[in-house]
């Protein structure tokens, strides 16, 4: 049983939905990085999405452009990247640690030698942001074969063809977004269009979690209720290191307090 | 999908997930579109009377004195709108028209593919939005006030390198949230299926009309057929009906500040094979696989990747691909402009700089075809610029 199962039996088990913070590793630098991310930990993150900062991010929204940019201009590469993955999944050994990358970054070197690295530093699944389900067999048997679970994207124009497909080559859970466009939290998440994560459910795809306009704890609410297994919140977190980025010390409360509030959100209602 | 967008080992559709439905009603109309001839008839007769083809094949009557070749230019430069990129606009409207889209969305360098969006976004009454970076904003002025003029309004883009690159990062963006009514109309031979294809079988039209007109002319092909590129649809358009035939072919990409200098846009020449815009192709990147900024004197071949059947056609042996220096370039601007009275875009003169370099050769080839792919107005206060700083 890979680290996912084991938190989605836990939640289960305990009533919950998983809350997933995603932050760019090296944002706003590559040392506080290391202790955003132990913070988003200890305020309750169920699981981890981190992101390989890449120059030409044409899925993320103008938040997370720019925390890409700050992260490139701190000197973040990806080696620096495998570093603080391999140090987050010492600190804590049980938290399922996703990637979210770029294809590009992808195939440097090969394939099967990236999803190694991210083996070896205890990543659990890996998102490729451009590359389609048309695209992503090859890449998800290298994952596989590696014994990384290859995430895959289920969107609210896809066909019953392409969900089967999502179902299929998926593993670990399956993010689900919601509404078109690119990621930010600038246009709200539509949580009630829940026909795909029915597909899915009756597809027996791994568990669906929401992403892409998740800011606030009633859209986790939504969420769950909408049979979703967790829900992912990108651009809020990332909105709360640039706001505090010249004051460490605030930046570290007001990730804390926006974890854990939406964290709660996630537990049945006392 | 139909196809599968290879070409050999580059292409591919490397797009987010919420884009594969948009490009597969693309692909799908595409298809369906070159096999009907009501469709065709429309883009022929698009193409001839408002476009004003076919295009002539002019044989320069000065630019080659005194040396043994014929310089013939495929004049793409008088082709409404000034460049090659209104013939493919032309087609993909047609079809956004078809799939009942209402509003288009573009990215431009030079400008010349958005003053060509612009012209159909008029012609067929669709709202119409341009992506530019703001430095191409800045060096292309006059074709960011035709594109106004035209009714589309230009959207400038400061991520980045704030060139075509970025623009397109950002037109990617806006059709991931709008393609239920926007189509994307990509201006190159680049990006994720259909579009490498579908972008080259619209701009063909170039390479079939000039192997007519030459074998007319000369009773024979030319020895070789050259033409400039940046994303390389100019190119491919001359390129596709020769390459069959015995007929040297030649791509010629920006070498800035020279081939041994950091600033840049020889994608082919000098980068590797990555994944940039959807597609595997050749890119300009760091050791890490972060994409590199290119460098050009012309802003429509500013740009650190290529189209895929470039990288092929590069990789297989069929087609050269070499660059051509900013003074080179220069020269040639002027060359050309001083000796025929035509005055080439700056992204065309790429080409004749390389054909001059041919004819002046001893032993080189007899008759040279370039593909002059857009006019230089645009381009005068850039150039006028230079001979302020060469003062200076």
């Amino acid at each position: 049983m890979n680290r996912y199962d084991r938190m989605f039996e836990r939640l289960e088990e305990a009533g919950e939905g998983a809350f997933i913070p995603f932050v760019t590793l090296g944002d706003p630098t590559p040392e506080v990085s290391l202790e955003v991310v132990s913070c988003l930990v200890e305020a309750g993150a169920d699981a981890l999405e981190l992101g390989i900062p890449f120059s030409d991010p044409i899925a993320d929204g103008p938040t997370i452009q720019r925390a890409t940019r700050r992260a490139l201009d701190a000197g973040t590469t990806p080696g620096t990247c495998w570093e603080l993955l391999a140090e987050v999944r010492k600190r804590h050994p049980e938290v399922p640690i996703g990637l979210l990358v770029y294809a590009n970054l992808v195939v440097q070197g090969s394939v099967e030698q990236f999803y190694e690295r991210a083996a070896e530093a205890g990543v659990d699944s890996v998102l490729v942001a451009d590359v389609p389900t048309l695209e992503a067999e090859a890449f998800a048997k290298v994952a596989r074969s590696k014994g990384v679970c290859p995430v895959m994207i289920a969107t609210p124009n896809a066909s019953r063809e392409k969900l089967e497909t999502v179902a299929r080559l998926g593993a670990g859970y399956t993010y689900v977004v919601t509404r078109s466009g690119v990621t930010g939290a600038e246009v709200d998440a539509d949580t009630t269009r829940s026909e795909v994560l029915d597909t899915l459910a009756r597809l027996d795809a791994p568990a669906s979690v929401v992403g892409f306009g998740i800011s606030r704890p009633e859209q986790v609410r939504a969420a769950l209720e909408a049979a979703a297994a967790g829900a992912i919140s990108g651009s809020a977190v990332v909105r709360r290191i640039e706001e505090h980025r010249g004051d460490r010390e605030a930046m570290l409360e007001a990730l804390s307090r926006f974890v854990s509030e939406m964290k709660a959100a996630t537990r049945p209602l006392a | 999908m139909i196809g599968d967008g290879r070409f050999g080992e580059f292409g591919g559709t490397f797009a987010p997930e919420i884009l594969v439905p948009a490009l597969e009603e693309l692909e799908a109309a595409f298809l369906e579109a070159m096999d009907d001839a009501e469709f065709l008839a429309e883009l022929d007769d698009l193409l001839r009377d408002y476009a004003g083809r076919q295009t002539p094949l002019y044989r320069c009557r000065n630019l080659a004195a005194g040396t043994g070749a014929k310089i013939y230019l495929k004049r793409e430069d008088l082709v409404h709108g000034g460049a090659h990129k209104t013939n493919q606009v032309l087609g993909q409207a047609l079809l956004a028209k078809r799939l009942g889209k209402t509003r288009l969305i573009a990215e431009t360098g030079a400008g010349q593919h958005g003053v060509a969006t612009a012209i159909v976004g008029a012609l067929f009454d669709m709202e119409t939005v341009i992506y530019m970076g703001e430095l191409d904003a800045e060096r292309q002025l006059p074709n960011v006030q035709r594109m106004e003029l035209l009714g589309a309004r230009v959207e400038t883009v400061d991520a980045g390198s704030r060139t075509l690159k970025d623009a397109i990062n950002e037109a990617m963006r806006d059709w991931a949230s709008s393609y239920e009514t926007t189509h994307y109309m990509l201006g190159t031979v680049a990006g994720p299926h259909p579009f490498p294809t579908m972008v080259r079988e619209f701009q063909r039209v170039i390479g079939r009309e000039a192997r007519a007109q030459i074998l007319e002319a000369e009773g024979r092909l030319p020895d070789v057929a050259i033409a400039c590129v940046g994303g390389g649809s100019n190119a491919i358009g001359l390129f596709y009906d020769l390459l069959e035939d015995d007929v040297e072919l030649v791509g010629v990409e920006p070498a800035g500040q020279g081939l041994h200098a950091r600033k840049h846009g020889l994608t082919l020449g000098r980068g590797r094979p990555g994944i940039l815009h959807g597609s595997r192709t050749f890119v300009l990147q760091d050791e890490h696989g972060q994409i590199a900024e290119s460098h050009s004197l012309a802003a429509g071949l500013d740009y650190p990747g290529v189209g895929p059947e470039h990288a092929h056609l590069q990789d297989i042996g069929r087609v050269d691909y070499v660059g051509a220096t900013d003074d080179e370039v220069v020269e040639a601007f002027r060359a050309l402009s001083g000796a025929e009275g035509i005055i080439p875009a700056i992204e065309s003169a790429h080409a004749v700089a390389h054909a001059l370099k041919l004819a002046r050769k001893e032993g080189g080839p007899e008759v040279i075809l370039v593909n002059l792919s857009g006019r230089g107005d645009k381009d005068l206060g850039r150039i006028a610029g230079d001979d302020h700083q060469e003062t200076v």
